[in-house]
């Protein structure tokens, strides 16, 4: 269970996704996608491999266009946004990939200052070089600056991730399956770094996992995502209670008894 | 509503389709090149860095090729000159061999190989590992950083090496006629350029700059638009250089064409 009560304003809609459709050929992987994520809440969406809860993310950063259906951030039509536009509202949004995505040729202090030096280029060295100092202790790995990314472990990885994109001050977090392929310790660790994230930055969360244990410890609200639409939403306790779905109990049985 | 339902039907054939597709793919890609060049900002810093990878990096390699062309291509040359008594016109001879041909051909050749493949490799581990992504969703423009910088380093290098390529093999055959016919270096040079033309130059110049823009976007091309994961990265280095290779002799070819109209 979460640790604290979350701030979550009801009454205001971040992300607000209707009929989505995507299909890679005659691959239909989204298949009238509905969800609304409020202000400072964390949705976990569920679902096993090739159901398209990636795809969902990239459409929403705008990495992937839809066929169809419409998605609203931030009050902004992301389908229809120009460059520059998406760009703009690239800036309120932090996506954390699954391997981190740290960039190979550049040290950890590097792939933290990059965003910033592109994206306010009359940032001083200093100044940079502070906001690298406070999100690297936020994600509790201040002494790695000088790392390369290839000398830090999967977990670290992530974290690193995570730093950077903190550091442009998103207002939504993505987070593509941040508990894959680490130890239950790390998971943890991850899963407390979230929910750090959501109360110390108030941000509102989209979090792609199949780990039940960081939907129970990170999502005020649980998606579970199967041929490509959401079947069940709720609080973790809800969704779970009706194992009458045979996606659901699986997921459960697997997750809990394994 | 559902979309593509059904897969599309070939126009032609699935594979004339594709190849038409990726023509396509790529004048956009170079149009994109065009219309992000001189937008700002500049990268300045990656440009450079870049031609640090691309100019640099490379001497090495160019400096023992040419210099090993020029000495072998003197050697080789010189037992048919010598039927007629005509060693004498050995620098001319490597020199228009040397500037006409084979500096702008051999330096194209090596950094295809070299260049090419570190471009088209990098560029799609970046893809396939989500560094490309990442960029992009961290608001910076991913092409403008990656691509434009490095088709720009490769063409503006490429004339340089070429013009190095062509000292160091004039220098390797200076070496081999001064063994053995003891000519100062005044006079090979004076020997040497008596027949080089201004056109000679600025062709030789002209075809780098083009071999060094097709490697650019040959590599950063397939680099960028790589996919099959680890695979993926193998195949984007080894279709860069083997495309790169194949466009630089078709361009050879018709730069020598229109060059010779005109000469």
């Amino acid at each position: 269970m979460k640790p604290f009560t979350p701030e979550i304003d009801w009454n205001d809609t971040v992300i607000s996704i209707r009929g989505l459709y995507k299909s890679f050929g005659a691959n239909h992987v989204l298949r009238g996608v509905d969800l609304d994520l409020f202000k400072g809440e964390n949705i976990v969406v569920l679902g096993r491999s090739g159901t398209g809860k990636s795809v969902l993310i990239k459409i929403i950063a705008g990495l992937l266009k839809p066929d169809a259906g419409t998605v609203n951030v931030l009050g902004q039509e992301v389908p229809e946004l120009g460059t520059v536009e998406l760009r703009e509202l690239r800036l309120k949004l932090g996506f954390c990939f699954q391997n981190g995505a740290l960039y190979d040729s550049m040290t950890v202090g590097e792939n933290l200052e990059f965003p910033l030096k592109r994206n306010d280029p009359k940032m001083t060295a200093d100044q940079r070089r502070r906001l690298v100092d406070i999100v690297l202790e936020a994600v509790g790995l201040s002494q790695t600056i000088n790392q390369m990314p290839a000398e830090l472990s999967g977990g670290q990885r992530k974290r690193i991730g995570i730093a950077r994109t903190l550091i442009l001050r998103p207002e939504i977090m993505l987070y593509d399956e941040p508990t894959a392929g680490l130890d239950p310790i790390t998971c943890t660790e991850i899963n407390t770094l979230i929910n750090e994230v959501q109360k110390r930055f108030k941000t509102s969360s989209i979090i792609i996992t199949h780990d039940l244990t960081c939907a129970r410890a990170t999502g005020d609200k649980i998606a579970v995502m199967k041929e490509g639409k959401f079947i069940r939403q709720g609080d973790f306790d809800t969704v779970f209670s009706d194992n009458s779905d045979e996606l659901i109990r699986e997921f459960y049985d697997y997750n809990f008894i394994q | 509503m559902e979309s593509n339902d059904q897969p599309e039907k070939p126009l032609i054939s699935s594979k004339v389709d594709a190849f038409f597709l990726s023509v396509y793919d790529i004048f956009r890609f170079i149009s994109r090149f065009f219309r992000e060049v001189l937008r700002p900002p500049l990268e300045v810093q990656e440009f450079i860095r870049q031609c640090f990878m691309v100019g640099y990096k490379s001497l090495a390699l160019i400096s023992l090729t040419g210099f090993i062309t020029g000495l072998v291509f003197t050697k080789q040359s010189r037992p048919s000159l010598a039927e007629f008594g005509a060693t004498s016109w050995l620098p001319s001879l490597i020199s228009i061999a040397v500037i006409r041909a084979l500096a702008p051909l051999v330096t194209a050749l090596i950094c295809a190989g070299k260049v090419g493949s570190s471009i088209g490799a990098e560029l799609a581990s970046m893809k396939v590992t989500e560094q490309i992504d990442a960029m992009e969703v961290s608001a910076i423009n991913p092409f403008k950083y990656l691509v434009v910088t490095r088709i720009l380093a490769c063409t503006v290098c490429l004339p340089l090496l070429m013009s190095y390529t062509a000292l160091v093999g004039m220098m390797g055959s200076f070496l081999d006629i001064h063994l053995n016919e003891q000519t100062s270096i005044t006079a090979f040079f004076n020997k040497a350029f008596a027949n080089i033309s201004f056109l000679d130059l600025a062709s030789s110049l002209f075809k780098s700059i083009c071999f060094g823009f097709t490697i650019g976007v040959v590599s950063c091309y397939q680099g960028f638009n790589a996919s099959q994961g680890t695979t993926g990265v193998g195949k984007a280095a080894n279709v860069a250089v083997v495309i790169s290779m194949f466009l630089i002799f078709i361009e050879e070819i018709v730069i020598v064409q229109i060059v010779n109209s005109i000469r």
